[in-house]
């Protein structure tokens, strides 16, 4: 732990320069978020409160599944089942939550997030135990968890408490501060910031980075992984909460959402090698993904080409990511 | 073997695991063709009355499109990739085919579908191969673009008739005396080229080199970038054909039809015995897989189990399958 120690000393010391080019791509993700909307006021003036409301609302889901994947990537594996496991939860909380005070609600939803703990767990396991490759894994998994959404609903119903969907809606203190935003950076900021900060966050990194160094330095790499999955499971839950927050509704169908996440979580500066990155690039990577196709919808072009445009970026950004890298590895 | 087995029983238990690891190793078509059997005398017991020669057509009509994609996957997962992009590809080929059928007749249709699907595989060829890009992201960004274009293709085209040619439901769904399937006319000449050219040709070994090590490879002289790009043009041509087979089978042209097939088509190749990680597998065990896949469907589907039921011991045969090779081989 000695060696642990020291790096965070040093990183305590980091000044601000630093900082900038250690995060130099979360930075121009945000920038060019920043660009994009003022960019949206100058093609549609009117695109204001409600617009920023209407997106918040929209990337609630797709934003905590991009953390979900983004956690997992970190720790050198991948989630292929995370719509479903989405599915799953949003049924259970649905079905369970219909005609019910908000009391039996809120129990519900820790429920629920328990839930998600256990499925993450049940992937972590079968990947550690069995050694199979996580894609293999996870990818069986997704037919799991998919057909015991379908067990618990057959076709989309059930309702949500009052309160979930009030949590997906509306504004805290001024209009401009959307409540979904302030409830993704609530989770985010519980969840994500002590974690990672922790011993098992620094595990999680090094895991993701050199198994093999991380094994020899004394972190337990099944153990790692399989709370890296947890929490996978965790955020997979809340996203599926969010789901039925924003439907209203229990959606048995897995929808793109691991697609979705997968993409997310590279655009925004996580490596798909492990070890490096965070989960903030992947949130605002979502939130440029949702913006580029509202403004298509403006600029009226087919919004068809708005999937041919995330499919080119997303090609375009990793080619010249590897780029600069055999760059690098040339010199 | 009773002799040795009364007078070491230890030793004759490790010798026939050994066998057994063995045979898994490197003949994994075996115990997989023991497997599908064993299936079938379930089917037979379960559902005595839908045994016959019609089964053999109804069940190799379904599984057909499934081992063409699934061919996709074991190429790419050979070099130690994956091809996402084949359920895109598959359903634009089908649409393009039956929307341009009407104007420029089936075999201009035909051309114009699999040089698409060629030009998408080219892109992806040269992402993984040049630009070194991960075969996941590539061939998944890939899919986005395909399926935007097919769309804003549909939107295009004026479509004159509904439904597809009648030639391509032919080959689709027709069968010779409810036993012989059309489609095999294109598939056992695919497949045949698909396990002669992995066991013989030299591009075949280079697969399997670049999978296996791909150091060793470069050092050896392999240019993995070429061998790259011709396979992700091989693997979007088989998933057009794929495509074009799935359309007629179920008589439906649409541009995200072919999308369920995708994680079907890598779950029969990892049954099949073909390793995610490369450098280990073949394409009989992946028919023997796509069969198994399309059986096991079958049987669930006709003992009345909900489709829930049925997806959920899907994966977890998938799993199962999966432990028992890592299991046996020893790889991690």
């Amino acid at each position: 732990m000695t060696a642990a120690t020291t790096t965070i000393a040093v990183g305590r010391r980091m000044s601000v320069q630093d900082a900038l080019r250690d995060n130099a791509w979360t930075v121009g993700l945000i920038t060019f978020l920043v660009f994009l909307f003022a960019f949206t006021r100058f093609i549609q003036p009117s695109y204001g409160v409600a617009g920023i409301q209407g997106l918040a609302i929209s990337v609630l889901p797709v934003a905590l599944a991009a953390v979900a994947q983004a956690i997992v990537v970190i720790s050198g594996g991948i989630d292929l089942s995370i719509a479903s496991m989405m599915a799953l939860t949003s049924v259970v909380a649905a079905t369970q939550m219909r005609g019910q005070s908000p009391e039996f609600g809120v129990a519900v939803a820790i429920g629920v997030l328990v839930l998600g703990l256990i499925i993450g767990a049940i992937n972590g396991g079968l990947i550690v135990i069995t050694r199979v490759p996580d894609i293999v894994v996870t990818l069986a998994m997704s037919f799991v968890w998919a057909g015991c959404a379908l067990l618990v609903l057959r076709v989309p119903g059930g309702a949500a408490a009052g309160w979930l969907r009030d949590l997906a809606k509306g504004y805290v203190g001024i209009e401009w501060v959307p409540k979904p935003a302030v409830v993704l950076i609530v989770i985010v900021a519980i969840i994500w910031i002590p974690l990672r900060r922790s011993r098992l966050g620094l595990s999680i990194y090094a895991v993701g980075s050199n198994q093999l160094a991380a094994f020899r330095s004394g972190v337990s790499v099944g153990r790692t992984k399989v709370a890296a999955y947890m929490l996978t499971g965790l955020f997979s839950a809340f996203a599926g909460l969010a789901l039925t927050a924003s439907t209203g509704v229990g959606t048995p169908l897995p929808g793109g959402a691991t697609l979705a996440s997968v993409a997310a979580t590279v655009l925004g500066g996580v490596s798909l090698a492990g070890g490096r990155g965070g989960v903030l690039g992947p949130i605002v990577a979502v939130m440029i993904i949702a913006l580029m196709q509202t403004d298509m919808t403006f600029l009226g072009i087919n919004p068809n080409l708005a999937t041919v445009m995330q499919g080119a970026i997303l090609i375009g950004v990793v080619m010249l990511g590897s780029l600069t890298q055999l760059r690098q590895n040339r010199r | 073997m009773t002799d040795i087995a009364t007078a070491s029983p230890t030793r004759s238990a490790w010798l026939t695991l050994d066998l057994w690891r063995g045979l898994f190793r490197d003949r994994p078509i075996i115990p997989l063709s023991g497997l599908l059997v064993l299936l079938i005398i379930v089917f037979a017991i379960v559902s005595p009355r839908s045994m016959g020669p019609s089964f053999v057509g109804i069940i190799s009509r379904a599984a057909i499109p499934l081992a063409l994609l699934a061919g996709c996957q074991t190429l790419a997962m050979l070099t130690g990739g994956i091809d996402l992009s084949v359920g895109a590809i598959a359903s634009m080929a089908g649409f393009v085919t039956a929307a341009l059928e009407p104007n420029i007749g089936l075999p201009a249709a035909l051309t114009v579908a699999l040089v698409a699907a060629a030009v998408a595989g080219l892109v992806s060829g040269v992402g993984v191969g040049v630009f070194r890009v991960h075969p996941l992201i590539m061939t998944l960004g890939m899919s986005l673009v395909v399926l935007g274009l097919a769309n804003a293709f549909q939107l295009v085209i004026v479509k004159t008739s509904s439904g597809v040619p009648d030639e391509v439901r032919s080959i689709g769904s027709d069968t010779i005396g409810n036993v012989l399937p059309y489609s095999l006319v294109v598939f056992l000449p695919v497949a045949a080229l698909i396990i002669v050219g992995l066991r013989r040709s030299g591009y075949g070994r280079m697969l399997f080199a670049i999978g296996d090590n791909p150091i060793a490879a470069r050092l050896s002289g392999a240019r993995a970038w070429q061998v790259l790009i011709v396979l992700y043009i091989v693997s979007a041509v088989l998933a057009a054909i794929a495509g074009v087979l799935i359309s007629g089978f179920t008589n439906v042209a649409a541009v995200t039809l072919a999308d369920v097939y995708v994680l079907p088509s890598v779950a029969a190749a990892v049954i099949g015995g073909t390793s995610i990680l490369g450098g280990r597998g073949g394409y009989g065990g992946t028919i023997v897989g796509a069969l198994i896949l399309t059986v096991v469907s079958s049987l669930l589907g006709n003992l009345g189990f909900p489709e829930a039921v049925r997806q959920i011991l899907f994966g977890a045969i998938i799993v199962v399958v999966a432990a028992a090779y890592t299991r046996v081989t020893g790889e991690t």
